[in-house]
């Protein structure tokens, strides 16, 4: 278990308060100016070095990702889009950040467009999230108030602007390039890639966008070296991370800890076991609705890191834990989480757009027992069918959850749809293509 | 992509008051020269806030006109958005969360409490006219759950006792205290707190 002194958001859980004072009083603003001194190329190589991975879902290098942002500043200028859209179900991590921590974001905002060459910075909040985004702004206020943004940020020198963008209950916005023309003032539909934000995004300039959560553990990174946050976890899969533990648990908690602690732990330790106690363990989302959900016998074992997720066949994402226990009935949580995607998919892609409500239609059938046996291998098919066939990771994000219930609770889904139109010769079922069948003898 | 239904009485005109027209023009002011398009988000949430928490036509014309923009790409961004009202909505409006997470915790059991409470079919008004409700998608509270939002505040760690408390309070005109009702303060585990201890109280 991580130590206290070792944990990055002390006021996780607001015991301070997230003014200026007692920010500063946590170690917040101390020494930006020396950090921002020792250069770009030493912020970029240390993040490098603390193989810190992007904490918005798809785990990318960040250290990576800022070295694509061109090294001089062209004709175009450069834009740093902090990503707070948070909506993936089970997920409520940031909202902390912004409303608890708000000043190592403000902080981060600034020696990571430092790093990359940017004078504006653009917060993407929720809408939902209009408080926690005027207590971001407070925060703002108070920082330009002290100096620490504005021309000669903080004495570094460096000019930045943060302004922060309201969107208005979109899910997909989440997704970058949708969030980027959303600030255009657009709708939020995912652009193409290539070409990359960091060449071509906001307003066509280079542009890095990276996740609340991801910006917030920069500045205690540099202050304590790349070092210290990779020698937490284990290799590729650093440093330490906030978990979110909801559902059926005694006691539902946001709570920082090591990459890589098992699953069970979590579970038992910080959440206050399964309701019900552990026996009663059903299943658990481990990363977001949009992973794929983990059977009793897996939750055992699993260690939560990127790596050990998908060794799994499933994925960390955003360390979302949902748990589902055995008073729940299974289909029904997969087929309320598939009517979420049916009402998110922006409608861009065809297959996103037509299949997400295929597959929230089919799985309310079967969840009351009204589907035929062979549905549940045309309803895989389906997922299939979407997944890899449109423009953003949506489509991979609506039916993993899918391929996961019927890879772990096929015969459950079976048991409950057992009757067989073609053998048993049932008639007027009206969503059946091959109706005729029936008619005939013998078929 | 949320059905969206215009509504059918719309009003002639739409104006910025005042102060509206001087956060609109500080808006605009947040986005480069020549980009004011992107503020057309923010401007249609402070009309929808003047207008009694709902966008008629002609505000959108009206913005669209205000950022020099086609009136087409406002209409495309209010119908897209799931949080613009284009009809009229309650003066106190809940939106209960019911994705997954909150489900497991009995967010239906509100929705039943607003079914029976203020008006049995979603989006429409109360008898008295001052509530509506809304199911919505989950709204990133997930370890408060179950919750829900009335106009800007979350309610969290509810129960059906408590959901009908806060009701007859609204019907009163009494803005109940927002926040968690089960004497959180943020996410952290009731009682079982195992991390930053030092801190507790502090």
């Amino acid at each position: 278990m991580l130590e206290d002194k070792d944990r990055i958001f002390q006021n996780l859980y607001n015991d301070f308060g997230a003014d200026l004072i007692s920010a500063k009083q946590r170690g917040d603003w101390k020494d930006t100016k020396e950090i921002c001194g020792k250069g770009r190329e030493w912020i970029i190589n240390e993040i490098k070095a603390s193989e810190l991975r992007g904490r918005g879902g798809a785990g990318f290098p960040t250290g990576l990702k800022w070295s694509f942002a061109p090294k001089e500043v062209g004709s175009r200028p450069h834009y740093l889009v902090i990503n707070a859209d948070e909506s993936e179900p089970g997920t409520c991590k940031d909202r902390d950040i912004l409303r608890f921590e708000p000043h190592k974001l403000i902080e981060g905002c600034l020696i990571s467009s430092y790093a990359v060459n940017a004078h504006k910075c653009y917060i993407y909040i929720r809408g939902e999230y209009f408080n926690e985004g005027q207590k971001l702004q407070t925060a703002i206020d108070e920082a330009y108030k002290d100096g620490l943004l504005g021309k000669n940020s903080a004495g570094t020198d460096w000019e930045l602007d943060i302004y922060i963008h309201y969107g208005a209950g979109a899910y997909i916005c989440g997704e970058e390039t949708a969030l980027l023309e959303s600030i255009e003032g657009k709708k939020g539909q995912p652009r193409l890639k290539p070409p990359f934000p960091a060449l071509i995004g906001l307003y066509g300039c280079p542009t890095i966008i990276n996740n609340v959560e991801t910006i917030s553990v920069v500045p205690t990174i540099l202050r304590r070296g790349g070092k210290w946050f990779s020698s937490l976890g284990r290799p590729k899969n650093t440093g330490s991370k906030i978990y979110c533990i909801s559902g059926n648990v005694n006691n539902p908690c946001n709570v920082e800890e090591e990459m890589g602690i098992p699953l069970k732990e979590l579970i038992e330790k910080h959440a206050g076991g399964v309701i019900g106690g552990w026996d009663n363990l059903k299943a658990v989302i481990p990363g977001g609705s949009s992973m794929p959900l983990l059977p009793k016998e897996t939750c055992e074992t699993i260690k939560m890191d990127f790596d050990a997720c998908v060794e799994n066949k499933t994925g960390l994402g955003t360390a979302g834990i949902v748990v589902i226990n055995k008073d729940q009935d299974i289909i029904k949580c997969m087929a309320r989480i598939a009517r979420f995607y049916k009402h998110e998919s922006c409608g861009q892609c065809t297959p996103c757009r037509e299949g997400s409500g295929w597959m929230w239609r089919m799985l309310e059938r079967m969840a009351k027992g009204e589907a035929t046996r062979d549905e549940v291998d045309m309803l895989l098919d389906v997922t299939k069918q979407i997944e890899g066939h449109t423009i953003c990771a949506f489509g991979e994000g609506s039916s993993w959850p899918v391929q996961g219930l019927i890879r772990n609770f096929k015969d459950e889904i079976i048991e409950r749809n057992k009757f067989d139109p073609i053998v048993k010769k049932q008639k007027d079922i009206p969503y059946l293509v091959d109706q005729h069948l029936l008619e005939k003898e013998n078929a | 992509m949320a059905i969206k239904k215009i509504s059918k009485t719309q009003p002639e005109n739409f104006e910025f008051n005042k102060k509206n027209k001087e956060t609109a023009d500080s808006i605009i002011k947040n986005y480069p020269s020549g980009k004011q398009q992107s503020a057309v988000m923010a401007l249609l949430y402070l009309a929808q806030k003047q207008n009694d928490n709902w966008i008629p036509l002609s505000a959108m014309k009206y913005i669209a006109k205000y950022l020099d923009m086609p009136y087409i790409k406002v209409y495309e961004v209010a119908t897209f958005y799931s949080m613009y009202n284009l009809t009229p909505v309650g003066k106190y409006f809940f939106q209960v969360c019911t994705t997954t997470p909150c489900m497991l915790r009995g967010a239906y059991n509100l929705v039943d409490v607003c079914k029976r409470k203020i008006s049995e079919e979603e989006n429409r008004l109360s008898k008295d006219g001052k509530t509506s409700w809304l199911e919505v998608e989950c709204l990133g509270a997930c370890v408060n759950a179950p919750m829900l939002q009335l106009n800007e505040d979350y309610y969290e760690d509810l129960d059906s006792k408590k959901l009908e408390q806060i009701i007859d309070k609204i019907s009163n005109d009494e803005v109940p205290q927002p926040g968690s009702y089960r004497g959180r303060l943020s996410s952290e585990p009731e009682n079982t707190r195992k991390t930053l201890i030092g801190n507790k109280n502090a």
